[in-house]
């Protein structure tokens, strides 16, 4: 098999005395859908802002496509196209749907005079294809700061897909969607996993969800990686139904 | 750097400069206290906490031109600074309590050059000192002089920075201020008014910087433009200690009034003031380097 | 008629007061100029405050950069600066005449800003990666140790301050200068207006907005941060270049790097106009501008005082400035039309 496009070896990380991961591993292959579950508190934003580059590790390696990302900063590894949505939904408030997603665009290889060009020159049918595909198309001319809080994380969905990474990191991409849009919004991760090749990893609570999306699924709780393994696993697990019924 | 070798030649200098920085200190560490309490529990960096400062230098003054004893002078411009700082958070401070940081600092920035032209059409524009009545100690067979206002001075800082660490503590206003500065919304909700909180916090940061203006107008001079380096030490000192701790604003303070006066005496007293601006940014950004190497932001 | 014939005819009856200002007000004439730079000053400090949401009370150090080095190249292609500077300028000795006069202001006025670009690029690789207020406060303590500094160099005049060169009799300067600051403020709007419509306005816009975002979508934010804080240093170098030679004298601390007052009132102007707008800085360094002179004028002694009633009036009750306020109450007539935008992408699509 590949090496895996994504993989987390043994990271740890602490907040002062509070232990938010402990030696946790994790491996994503090129063109899945992974999940990452667990109870409230139990270390799956931090996951994530190890990955990406937030803060730093305690220990452990974190290598993306084959290069150790451990110690980059933010920037640098969103350039490599590994992208992250967050939690707390982040947009560019006071500017429209339209600028948003136009300066999500890829400027990965260009330099800085492919800023100097309209803003309009590049990107307009992708970026109305994308709102579309997330039924913002009627929006797209008002500011993202006017929307609501689940259109703007249908937004943020859509400003990461026009950036075509290579892989996407959704927090909670369902939390605050109105459920009879939830299952369109799991149509349209798949396809973009398919159609467009974005390896996913998904973090949810919603237990339908994650099932129905996720080829493999990564358990956390307090910090620790309790199990991993298909749906079918998962959702047998003893130990993880304890974890959540125990913290619950 | 002939200054410096005159240093190593005679140490005992260093012991005077070394003296006379720590008690500058703890004035400006006074000052400090005010803005860490106003940053802390309003969310305001008030700028105009050098103007207090000196208005508090003037409050003395008046006191004296009545024959009054300048000491006295120490809790007439924390009183007379209190109930300015009142009278400003009712017209103007509240407004801003919520507001986006940069309003607050142009805000109040204009407050302070309200002030500035204020003082100078009412006190003119003289460089002013007071004369404590206080004598001088002589130590080491008299190569160090300590005037005793310095010493009053740096006592004073720690009295009032334990008051204060006990006012917050064990008081019901105090409780009522950490509470708020904690979570105004919950504050509000288990009833505590704390518009009132708000105009107290402003108050009691205003008397503090008064009464370090008395020890400033004793100690040193003071003259109507001579603010700014006042809150710009004052930031740093919060800075450089972190917001709610008491100890190290003394600490900062310290260090500070000791850097200062060694940085005087070394560059020349013209580039003092250009010493504590340039260390304001040095300070800034010891501060964002430790941050990047965190891979942490500031908000 | 719509909002773009609107926009172009504000510009062309600007452009037409500006040209004729000399025949129609010759008696103020260096007022209009000193207009025509506060313009600039208001633009270029909206491009990192307003449309950046970087806010600097650091930005009278480029203009005061600017304002040395401009008179600085002026002497120094004649005569050696230090011997001028000790002389305090007045000497007899130190004739310019016109063809020495111009040739100085075409070589200094481009040095002017170049070196502002350089202490932007320098400082703003050390203090652009700090946040908010703190940016804020590091440039206040800028600009007031340059002015320090200033005080204490000896080969710039030191605290004596320095005096630029002394044109020849026979030249107008006070048209001169009125046109060069009328070309430059012409200038850094039709850039500033360019440079917005271009992705790189986006991508200011977006760190104003949310700047870990942005880093988080793969953004140079340090790069495009410091490359914003240079334009605007370029530009504002060669205002103070020009505001140098209008003033006649240099001080260190109450002309060029008068933090206290040209540095706050940039942003008042702006925040005035609207932050963030094309318009608002010229509008806002407009009013403003007679605002100030009137206070000058009649409230000598107590301008501050006025000055500091103004700011608190408007930071706290019009913080959205003229043109924001305009746009809250007509958003159809001052704001883009939703029609508008569809046409400016279809345009790009085509
Ligand atoms: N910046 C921080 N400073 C201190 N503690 C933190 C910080 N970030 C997270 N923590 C702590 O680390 C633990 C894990 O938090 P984290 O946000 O990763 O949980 P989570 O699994 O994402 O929870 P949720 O499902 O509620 O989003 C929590 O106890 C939290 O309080
Ligand atoms: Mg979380």
């Amino acid at each position: 098999m590949d090496k895996p496009l994504l993989d987390v070896r043994n990271i740890s990380k602490a907040f002062g005395g509070v232990i938010a991961n402990k030696n946790v591993s994790l491996k994503v292959e090129k063109g899945q859908i992974a999940g990452l579950i667990g109870p409230n508190g139990s270390g799956k934003t931090t996951m994530f802002n190890s990955i990406v580059g937030y803060h730093p590790i305690d220990a452990g390696e974190i290598w993306f496509n084959g290069r150790e990302i451990s110690r980059l900063r933010v920037g640098a590894i969103a350039r490599m196209g590994l992208l992250r949505t967050f939690q707390q939904t982040r947009i560019y408030g006071k500017m429209t749907c339209m600028e948003n997603m136009l300066i999500s665009l890829p400027d990965r290889s260009s330099g800085f005079a492919s800023l100097l060009r309209s803003r309009h020159s590049a990107g307009v049918r992708r970026a109305k294809e994308l709102l579309d595909f997330v039924g913002l198309y009627s929006k797209r001319y008002l500011y993202a700061g006017d929307l609501s809080f689940g259109q703007q994380k249908l937004l943020e969905f859509a400003m990461a897909l026009i950036n075509e990474p290579e892989m996407l990191l959704l927090d909670e991409p369902t939390a605050g969607i109105n459920p009879t849009l939830i299952n369109g919004l799991i149509d349209r991760l798949k396809r973009a996993n398919k159609e467009l090749g974005i390896t996913l990893l998904v973090i949810e609570h919603n237990m339908r969800v994650i099932m129905n999306l996720a080829d493999h699924i990564y358990c956390l709780a307090h910090g620790e990686m309790l199990a991993e393994g298909s749906p079918e696993d998962i959702r047998n697990d003893p130990r993880v139904i304890d974890a959540y019924l125990g913290a619950h | 750097m002939d200054n410096l070798n005159l240093l190593i030649a005679a140490p005992i200098l260093n012991v005077q400069l070394l003296l006379d920085g720590l008690m500058i200190g703890a004035i400006f560490a006074l000052a400090a206290f005010g803005m860490a309490l106003v940053w802390g529990v309003m969310n305001i960096i008030n700028v105009a906490q050098g103007e207090f400062v000196i208005l508090g230098g003037y409050m003395t003054l008046l006191l004296v031109k009545y024959g009054l004893p300048p000491l006295l002078g120490i809790p007439f411009a924390a009183i007379t600074l209190f109930v300015l700082g009142w009278l400003l958070y009712r017209l103007i401070i509240w407004r801003i309590v919520d507001a986006d940081m940069f309003i607050s600092l142009l805000a109040t920035f204009g407050v302070s050059i309200m002030m500035q032209q204020l003082m100078n059409e009412i006190f003119g524009s003289d460089v002013r000192t007071a004369e404590s009545g206080l004598g001088m100690s002589y130590l080491f067979n008299n190569m160090v002089t300590v005037s005793q206002i310095k010493v009053l001075a740096f006592i004073l800082a720690f009295v009032i920075g334990l008051a204060l660490w006990l006012f917050l503590k064990r008081s019901r206003l105090g409780q009522a201020i950490r509470a708020t500065s904690q979570n105004p919304r919950a504050a509000r909700i288990l009833g505590i008014d704390t518009g009132r909180v708000y105009a107290a916090t402003y108050a009691i940061n205003a008397a503090l910087c008064g009464a370090a203006g008395a020890l400033v107008v004793m100690a040193w001079s003071i003259h109507p433009y001579a603010g700014l380096p006042y809150t710009v030490r004052s930031f740093m000192i919060v800075i450089m200690a972190g917001l709610g701790n008491l100890g190290g604003v003394i600490a900062a303070g310290l260090g500070l009034g000791a850097a200062e006066q060694f940085a005087g005496f070394l560059l020349g007293a013209e580039y003092q003031l250009a010493f504590v601006f340039l260390l304001l940014v040095a300070v800034l950004v010891w501060r964002q380097i430790n941050l990047a190497r965190k891979r942490q932001y500031l908000k | 008629m719509n909002r773009t014939t609107y926009h172009y005819l504000a510009i062309a009856v600007l452009a037409l007061l500006g040209v004729a200002a000399p025949y129609l007000f010759p008696a103020y004439l260096s007022q209009f100029s000193k207009l025509w730079l506060f313009i600039v000053l208001a633009l270029t400090w909206d491009l990192t405050g307003g449309q950046m949401g970087y806010n600097s009370f650091g930005n009278v150090v480029f203009f005061g950069v600017g304002m040395y080095a401009a008179a600085a190249v002026q002497v120094a292609l004649y005569y050696p600066l230090a011997a001028y500077t000790a002389a305090k300028g007045g000497g007899t000795e130190f004739i310019f005449n016109t063809s020495q006069f111009l040739t100085g202001l075409a070589a200094g006025l481009p040095a002017a800003g170049v070196l502002a670009a350089l202490t932007a690029v320098a400082l703003g690789l050390i203090i652009l990666g700090m946040r908010g207020h703190y940016f804020a406060i590091a440039t206040l303590g800028l600009a007031i140790a340059a002015g320090e500094l200033a005080s204490g160099w000896d080969l710039i005049g030191a605290g004596s301050g320095m005096v630029t060169p002394t044109p020849p009799d026979s030249l107008d300067t006070t048209t001169l200068f009125y046109y060069l600051s009328f070309a430059l403020a012409a200038l850094t709007f039709v850039f500033l207006a360019w440079l917005y419509s271009t992705r790189y306005g986006l991508a200011i816009n977006a760190i104003r907005d949310d700047e870990d975002k942005a880093e988080a979508m793969g953004h140079h934010t340090i790069r495009n941060k410091v490359i914003a804080w240079t334009i605007a240093a370029f530009f504002l170098g060669m205002a103070g270049g020009i505001f140098g030679n209008l003033s006649k004298f240099i001080d260190p601390i109450d002309v060029a790097f008068n933090g206290a007052e040209i540095g706050v009132w940039m942003i008042l102007m702006a925040i005035l106009g609207g932050k963030g707008t094309l318009w608002g800085p010229v509008i806002g360094a407009s009013v403003f501008y007679v605002m100030k002179e009137l206070f000058w004028t009649y409230l000598l002694g107590w301008q501050r005082v006025a000055l500091g009633l103004l700011i608190i009036l408007i930071v706290v009750f019009f913080p959205q400035g003229i043109v924001g306020w305009l746009k809250e109450r007509w958003p159809s007539r001052f704001g883009p039309t939703a029609a508008e935008m569809e046409a400016a992408d279809a345009k790009g699509e085509a």
